[in-house]
């Protein structure tokens, strides 16, 4: 298990280090079945095959499949996150990720590109200073973890289809997918990618992103789980090849729209 | 088929009528398994973000860890809510809801629960709910119907956002859910630890008889 330290002022550092913990996937934790010793009480119902190794295993993720069309049906592009008045923004609003804080990336903002590929017309790398100047957007909404907790931020940046519009993205393609400085990575529908509420995020609560939130850039989307909002983001790709995530490889539903 | 056997049944069907029709044990069995996998799975992911200072243990949590536990749920959601959708349709349609279920009068379900207490409740005709059976079958439908509606607005609070709202908000409808799953364990105790006092319940329930 990583240490952690060094973590934010006003968070329980407790709370953080068991969640961080949790959220781990070492080992022991990366079978799915493994360690459930209540198994045994389901066994006589479900019979022995499925239930050890890894055909229960892919069962699951077929059906998780299943359930990333389902909820594609049930996603309505009209359909708008809650929003919030300022007061009820969560302060101090939990930094969350597999590592601690002090582990997070430091990239320097001057040296920053953010790169652009895949089926875009407009292939030229952006500065900071060029997204910032892009038409701003600001919302208060939402963020709900998988874990289940949530919290209400601020976030202020570009519209992410205004973005997409911009560099010539052939916006018939399936997925969007975005790369991180320390190797994090999502993809996501196309459908998610144009949503109004879709938005690359350059500020939380009107100030520069700090480190903790994703400096420079976090794609913030309030139609999906936290962990589908990429922090450090360095690479966007327009593509029809689903490459998959982090956390989605080891599991979690690919789709996670709320 | 046997004469013999045949002449059995026809001898056996006055005194031993259908107390659960075919559809129905189909539908509880169902229910029971898709219900303990909600539940484990349901435990896991609850340890992830404890609602309260406690968490459960791992030997009854079905997952071995979050993504695991989310994987049980999502896939055994579709069939608790298909098997639960067609329970309460049957339920309705064939009228078994009304003449078992209904009415449950306050005085008997008094008496019946002090029946109950000092171990004098009758269950000689198993065809015929006593208003405490009334009052529990009733109260774990409805619960079911809770569980799934605030699981649903939990798991859609955007594309949903309108029915997360009915529960007051994403951060309630956690505990709706929540104390929805103990009133179900509540009653599963209840019902489990019942159903061996009097195991002709049970054998009901398997044959029908």
């Amino acid at each position: 298990m990583r240490r952690l330290r060094n973590l934010i002022p006003g968070v329980d550092s407790d709370l953080l280090m068991r969640d961080a913990a949790r959220a781990m996937p070492d080992p022991a934790r990366r079978g799915f079945l493994r360690g459930a010793a209540s198994l045994g009480a389901l066994t006589f119902l479900t019979g022995c095959d499925i239930i050890d190794g890894n055909s229960a295993e892919a069962v699951l993720r077929k059906i998780s499949e299943f359930n990333d069309g389902a909820q594609a049906l049930l996603f309505r592009r009209g359909a708008l996150a809650p929003e919030y008045p300022a007061s009820a923004v969560t302060r101090p609003f939990p930094f969350n990720a597999y590592y601690a804080l002090s582990e997070a990336p430091v990239l320097d903002g001057s040296l920053y590109r953010f790169e652009v590929g895949g089926l875009v017309d407009n292939k030229k790398p952006w500065t900071l200073d060029e997204l910032h100047a892009l038409p701003q957007v600001s919302q208060i909404t939402r963020l709900i973890c998988v874990e289940g907790w949530s919290a209400i931020g601020s976030w202020q940046g570009a519209r992410l289809s205004d973005f997409l519009a911009r560099v010539g993205a052939d916006t018939r393609a399936k997925y969007v997918w975005f790369r991180c400085a320390e190797g994090y990575s999502n993809t996501i529908d196309m459908a998610t990618a144009l949503h109004p509420q879709t938005q690359m995020a350059f500020r939380f609560d009107n100030e520069i992103l700090p480190r903790a939130y994703g400096f420079p850039m976090k794609i913030r989307m309030p139609t999906k789980l936290g962990f589908k909002n990429p922090k450090y983001v360095v690479a966007m790709e327009v593509t029809n090849t689903d490459k998959g995530g982090y956390w989605e490889d080891q599991g979690y539903n690919w789709f996670s729209g709320l | 088929m046997t004469a013999e056997t045949a002449a059995d049944t026809v001898a056996e069907r006055p005194s031993h009528p259908v107390i659960h029709p075919g559809w129905l044990r189909l539908c509880h069995w169902i229910n029971a398994v898709a219900m303990l996998v909600m539940i484990a799975s349901g435990w896991q992911i609850y340890n992830a973000a404890p609602l309260f200072g406690f968490t459960f243990p791992g030997s009854v949590t079905l997952g071995g860890w979050l993504a695991g536990g989310l994987l049980w749920h999502f896939a055994a959601m579709w069939v608790l809510a298909i098997n639960g959708l067609v329970y309460l349709a049957l339920g309705f349609a064939t009228g078994r809801f009304q003449a078992r279920l209904w009415p449950i009068a306050p005085a008997a379900v008094f008496s019946d629960v002090k029946a109950a207490l000092t171990f004098r409740l009758n269950h000689a005709d198993l065809s015929r709910y006593n208003a405490v059976q009334k009052l529990l079958y009733t109260g774990v439908i409805i619960s079911g119907i809770v569980i799934v509606l605030s699981g649903l607005a939990m798991w859609k609070p955007v594309q949903l956002q309108e029915l997360t709202a009915v529960f007051g908000g994403y951060e309630w409808v956690r505990y709706v859910h929540f104390f929805a799953m103990a009133a179900i364990v509540g009653f599963l105790v209840v019902h489990v630890t019942l159903a061996l006092l009097v195991p002709k319940s049970l054998r009901a329930m398997v044959t029908g008889r």
